[in-house]
């Protein structure tokens, strides 16, 4: 399985497709911190969907990483189209055939692949929190939010929840953007779908249909990189997610294993 | 320890209600080139992806290098493979493209310059594949199936795109690695490549195995032909009016007699066109080429 994870770095780490990503993650992550404290005192908010986190929040301990989690959506949603299309174009490119002949154990070549894919989006996280750190503390001053209380013991066990909270909640959206890539078989089709799903179908039936934020995947996901919100606590959506996820590596798992490969 | 590289014995695989490959069953020696050779949707790729595990079978069974390919894990990392074409990455070089199947396979990255080099890519290595040509691309593939310095090597259609120094490249490659001990097994539309490398063919139609065995036995069991031409082509009909005449059927091609019949005959038919007064230019007997002999048992397919 490591060979299969190295091999497939092989191709992630080339430059156009890594520091590509990377960009797209810091400007993201600057993105929303930036939002964050230079909105501040905005009558319009400063955070998602126009809510307003105000200074007080702010300098709590977590107030540290609250930019940080703010991200893990745009993070996630980078996650899932690496996911998707590092899987679905094995079989555009047909390369999944030579794959196959050079490990045959297929679940071995899934596992490794998506081993591969997981640090890569872990490289991401650590990036995105990085710079959300130095830009909480760059931003702090001008927008006169005091940082004593981002030096203490709580606020590192603050950052290390937070960081955990948003690695896998970013790992489940690549997890579906790698079904989608083993059901669709092309990456155009599984990262519109994806994305279609978690931006504009998910919202509309949260908007209408009252607690369906307990049981729609996107959602859940946004709430598990938060710690648990409106929506759902963390530990429901820990649960649900959980067997979202199972359900779907079974599936997948099933398919990429007995499907002939004969493109 | 058994003398067969390949050995199948009814192999089958259907989609649906359609059979692709029914009850193919051949068996190719140690150390042998077998050409593999079949109209269009014959069954020749589906046959060589059921041998490397990419598809799996609906009947019969097969074995490997000694293993049932229903196990390709025990013996896939002997055999080099290159099926329905080059498939690789085109953001990436030739040479990394190798480099993520050695990693893969657990070969030394060491080895790529010089596989490179060795189907003559040597210098291009590092431009990304997607700039090659078809050329190009089909000796990356050659390339990447030489990777595990392989016991067996199963080509489709390599020399697909290749100009005639490539092609004659690549018969040279594979004629020193069968005499270096490795099998290989190769499909092909260029019969007279087949023809001219192989020591034995499998000949599919519409599925099924129409002939398995060494390739001169499959020739010599053709019926030979007279060739004659003569001096005067105007004399043409008459030639073929004697030949039949003599119960032998023939046919006027490119400015030829073709007789079927033993090169015996030969003297008697020189004898019979000197006697109605017919000089004859050229007479030869031949036998049929694997081209022609493919065509007759394929039905023209």
């Amino acid at each position: 399985m490591i060979r299969v994870a190295l091999a497939e770095w092989r191709k992630l780490r080339r430059p156009t497709l890594f520091l590509g990503t990377m960009g797209a993650v810091v400007l993201f992550t600057a993105l929303v911190n930036s939002l964050l404290f230079l909105l501040l005192d905005s009558p319009h908010g400063n955070a998602r969907e126009g809510q307003l986190i105000n200074r007080s929040t702010l300098e709590l301990p977590h107030g540290l990483v609250t930019g940080f989690s703010s991200s893990a959506g745009f993070l996630g949603l980078i996650a899932l189209c690496v996911f998707a299309a590092n899987t679905a174009q094995e079989y555009t490119f047909g390369t999944l055939r030579n794959l196959l002949i050079r490990q045959p154990k297929r679940m071995t070549l899934l596992l490794g692949k998506f081993l591969a894919m997981v640090s890569f989006s872990l490289v991401s996280v650590i990036l995105s929190v990085i710079v959300s750190i130095s830009l909480a503390y760059g931003l702090s001053g001008r927008a006169k939010v005091s940082t004593s209380a981002w030096s203490t013991s709580d606020a590192r066990v603050a950052v290390i929840h937070a960081f955990i909270n948003v690695c896998i909640s970013v790992i489940a959206y690549g997890t579906i953007g790698m079904f989608l890539g083993l059901l669709l078989r092309s990456p155009i089709s599984s990262i519109s779908l994806g994305v279609a799903w978690l931006l504009v179908v998910e919202n509309i039936i949260a908007a209408f249909v009252k607690h369906s934020g307990r049981w729609l995947p996107g959602q859940l996901m946004s709430s598990i990189a938060s710690g648990g919100d409106i929506n759902s606590s963390y530990s429901h959506g820990l649960v649900v997610l959980s067997a979202y996820l199972a359900l779907s590596g079974l599936i997948v798992g099933v398919l990429f294993k007995r499907r002939d490969v004969a493109n | 320890m058994s003398t067969l590289a390949i050995s199948v014995t009814d192999l089958s695989k259907t989609y649906g209600d359609r059979p692709v490959v029914s009850h193919a069953s051949f068996e190719v020696p140690f150390g042998t080139i077998c050409g593999f050779v079949g109209p269009n949707g014959s069954g020749k790729t589906t046959t060589m992806r059921m041998l490397l595990g990419l598809v799996s079978p609906t009947g019969g069974s097969g074995m490997i290098l000694g293993e049932s390919i229903n196990h390709p894990e025990r013996y896939l990392s002997r055999v080099g493979a290159m099926i329905e074409g080059p498939a690789f990455y085109p953001a990436l070089t030739g040479a990394e493209n190798l480099r993520v199947l050695a990693t893969l396979g657990g070969f030394s990255i060491d080895q790529v310059q010089g596989l490179l080099e060795r189907v003559g890519l040597g210098d291009r290595g590092d431009s990304k594949y997607k700039t090659y040509s078809l050329g190009m691309k089909q000796r990356l593939g050659i390339a990447a199936a030489l990777q595990p310095n392989p016991q067996l090597l199963m080509l489709d259609e390599p020399t697909n795109g290749l100009d005639p120094a490539g092609i004659q490249e690549i018969r040279e490659l594979l004629r020193t690695l069968a005499d270096q001990g490795t099998t290989v097994f190769v499909s092909s539309h260029l019969l007279q490549e087949i023809e001219m490398i192989s020591d034995s063919l499998v000949m599919l139609r519409q599925g099924k195995v129409i002939f398995a065995g060494k390739t001169k036995d499959l020739l010599l069991g053709q019926q030979p032909v007279i060739v004659a031409k003569c001096a005067d082509p105007q004399d043409l009909p008459a030639l073929l009016a004697i030949a039949e005449a003599a119960g032998h059927a023939g046919s006027v091609i490119d400015g030829a007699v073709h007789i079927l019949a033993t090169s015996d005959w030969a003297a008697t038919f020189n004898k019979l066109c000197f006697e109605a007064g017919i000089t004859l230019s050229q007479l030869n007997s031949v036998l049929p080429s694997l081209e022609e002999t493919f065509f007759e048992m394929t039905g023209g397919e």
